[in-house]
């Protein structure tokens, strides 16, 4: 019982992933979940919005025919499936994947989860007026300010509706925003029964679940080091977790997958995103990065241990998205001889135009594609022979219509600013709308006891 | 093999200046408005060097200009910092403008700064590339 395994593999690290990397987790050798991660920062206000439109939609549309792939073979190994695919609207994702699962004939073989109760925004009028100002933790200001541009608001909720989910027996776990790292740690608390008050295992599988939530970049996907010798990336193995009941466990992928799991792979997508490394906050407790232990442990695998934690806090973090304004991007593409300076020449009329246009912005930005784009001023000066460069100007308004004069200027320059200039074959530059982040903490026994667990039978 | 010839600072003859890609790999992302780099040495053997010489000052230094402030952490037990560079990102997630709008690459813009290390280290670091 002791050298138990369970084994939970990645299948999307971000929504837009590789379409096949669940499919050849599930067809690749054994596993025992799927963890599907669909939710950045921003994603909930495109679902909100969508959701307005159609009350069917508002979550990760591309899960359910991945699900109708797949849904037959996880039936017949007994692979279950944790996702937060769900995104404002667990409930008709779940109803979908329902729907497909019948079609398959899987009734009565397949049971599905959803949870719901992260969702605020019906909430955040009340959540003021009880004090809570959901204060932007970046820049202090109160959620009061921009309270009419608001178009979603998310606790981040941890394993608990998880694990229940699975105690009840589902096969596939739908939810809003749980999250990445919940997705890891429902399973092995669940499998292995640990309290949710021991913190070093809730460290254990929060680290378990960073290593894998962004998929194949901890296994030879944006690889830095070494990076000409990762062979095989035609066909990534996605990254794999073998769970020991003691809190370790093995980062590996599927034998006969190309990429690499090695020391190199997993540190860097330790590092990845990393704040404070002593205090990597989740719902579920405090992660301590600082104690891992990591061990080379064969061909494409690397064991890690020696995890601690700490105990949770009393807040939840909250994901709020709200309309902020609007923006374009332009580029034109300056060829040999003297790219870098026609280039230049044309940011200069195009930026004396936009003032004499009385056009007022935010923000201009220029970069230089082939010179500074990237790097900056540390790029040094390029060579005076560059081969083309590429003119990038952006523009940032709060209101639309100088935005929107701003796309009609890029064209005009190729006939009437500097010459050898090519590369406007998409027509006018789009414009954007910008919905804007605002992160927020509230008492986490504002949300808790709102939240929901549905077992529904196919 | 193609081999730069690296450069002796008069100062300090016991030293050589050597570019930080040939003694780490990194990593880097988003968190908001700053970006992260996750620093780690080739070889474990070079992270005090790193851990002396890639210093909070001296990365804000080789970044002003494009960053408002540094803060750094030590991971001993991955051979790895951490640097957190606030302001990186115009803004950041959706409001920049910037092609790195999520810090994709400040990890290889950290790589191109130079340490002075001691010439043997650069010798062997040198002969492994």
């Amino acid at each position: 019982m002791t050298d138990r395994v369970v084994r939970v593999a990645a299948g999307q690290g971000f929504w837009g992933d590789w379409p096949e990397a669940p499919v050849r987790q599930v067809q690749g050798g054994p596993i025992d979940y799927l963890m599907m991660d669909y939710l950045a920062e921003v994603t909930m206000s495109i679902m909100q919005k969508q959701k307005s439109r159609d009350p069917k939609l508002g979550y990760a549309r591309d899960f359910v025919p991945l699900m109708e792939r797949i849904l037959p073979d996880i039936v017949r190994r007994g692979i279950r499936v944790t996702s937060n695919a769900g995104g404002v609207n667990p409930r008709a994702c779940a109803d979908a994947v329902r729907e497909v699962a019948r079609r398959l004939g899987l009734s009565g073989k397949l049971r599905i989860a959803l949870v719901t109760g992260d969702d605020l925004l019906p909430r955040i009028d009340e959540l003021l007026q009880q004090g809570h100002p959901l204060t932007d933790m970046d820049t202090g200001r109160p959620l009061a300010d921009i309270r009419d541009k608001v178009l979603s608001a998310n606790a981040y909720l941890g394993m608990a509706p998880m694990v229940e989910a699975l105690r009840q027996g589902a096969h596939v776990v739908i939810t809003g925003r749980v999250t990445d790292t919940g997705l890891t740690l429902g399973p092995l608390f669940h499998e292995f029964g640990w309290s949710p008050e021991d913190w070093d295992k809730v460290a254990a599988g929060t680290v378990a679940g960073h290593i894998i939530e962004c998929g194949a970049q901890s296994s030879g996907g944006n690889l830095l080091r070494d990076w000409r010798k990762v062979k095989g990336l035609e066909n990534p193995g996605f990254p794999i977790v073998e769970a020991s009941a003691d809190g370790s466990f093995v980062v590996t992928k599927h034998p006969g997958t190309g990429g690499v799991v090695n020391l190199a792979s997993v540190t860097e997508q330790l590092v990845y995103e990393m704040g404070d490394p002593n205090t990597y906050i989740t719902p579920d407790g405090i992660a301590d990065f600082t104690s891992i232990q990591l061990r080379a442990a064969g061909k494409d695998r690397v064991r890690v241990s020696g995890i601690r934690g700490r105990p949770r806090t009393d807040m939840l973090k909250v994901s709020i998205a709200y309309f902020y304004g609007y923006k374009a991007v332009g580029t034109l593409v300056y060829s040999w001889p003297e790219a870098y300076d026609k280039a230049r020449a044309a940011d200069r009329i195009l930026r004396a135009r936009l003032k004499d246009l009385g056009l007022e912005f935010e923000q201009i930005l220029t970069e230089y594609v082939g010179v500074d784009a990237t790097h900056g001023a540390l790029s040094g000066p390029p060579s005076p022979d560059i081969p083309e460069v590429q003119l990038r100007i952006g523009v940032r308004a709060r209101d639309k219509a100088p935005v929107e004069r701003f796309t009609r200027e890029i064209a005009p320059l190729v006939l009437t600013g500097p010459p050898s200039v090519t590369g406007f074959a998409g027509g006018r530059p789009e414009v954007q709308e910008v919905v804007a982040y605002w992160p927020a903490l509230i008492d986490r026994r504002m949300v808790e006891p709102h939240v929901r667990v549905e077992v529904l039978d196919v | 093999m193609s081999r730069k010839p690296l450069k002796r600072p008069a100062a300090k003859p016991a030293v050589r200046l050597v570019q930080l890609r040939y003694l780490a790999h990194a990593r880097s992302g988003d968190k908001g408005d700053s970006a992260n780099v996750g620093l780690i040495a080739l070889d474990p053997a070079h992270y005090p060097l790193l851990v002396k010489e890639v210093t909070r000052a001296r990365v804000q230094r080789h970044f002003r200009g494009m960053v408002r402030e540094v803060d750094r952490f030590e991971l001993p037990n991955l051979n790895a910092l951490n640097f957190l560079l606030h302001g990186a990102l115009d803004g950041g997630g959706t409001i920049s403008l910037k092609t790195d709008a999520q810090g994709k690459v400040y990890s290889t813009a950290l790589l191109r700064m130079e340490i002075p290390v001691p010439v043997a280290v650069a010798r062997k670091v040198a002969a492994s590339r």
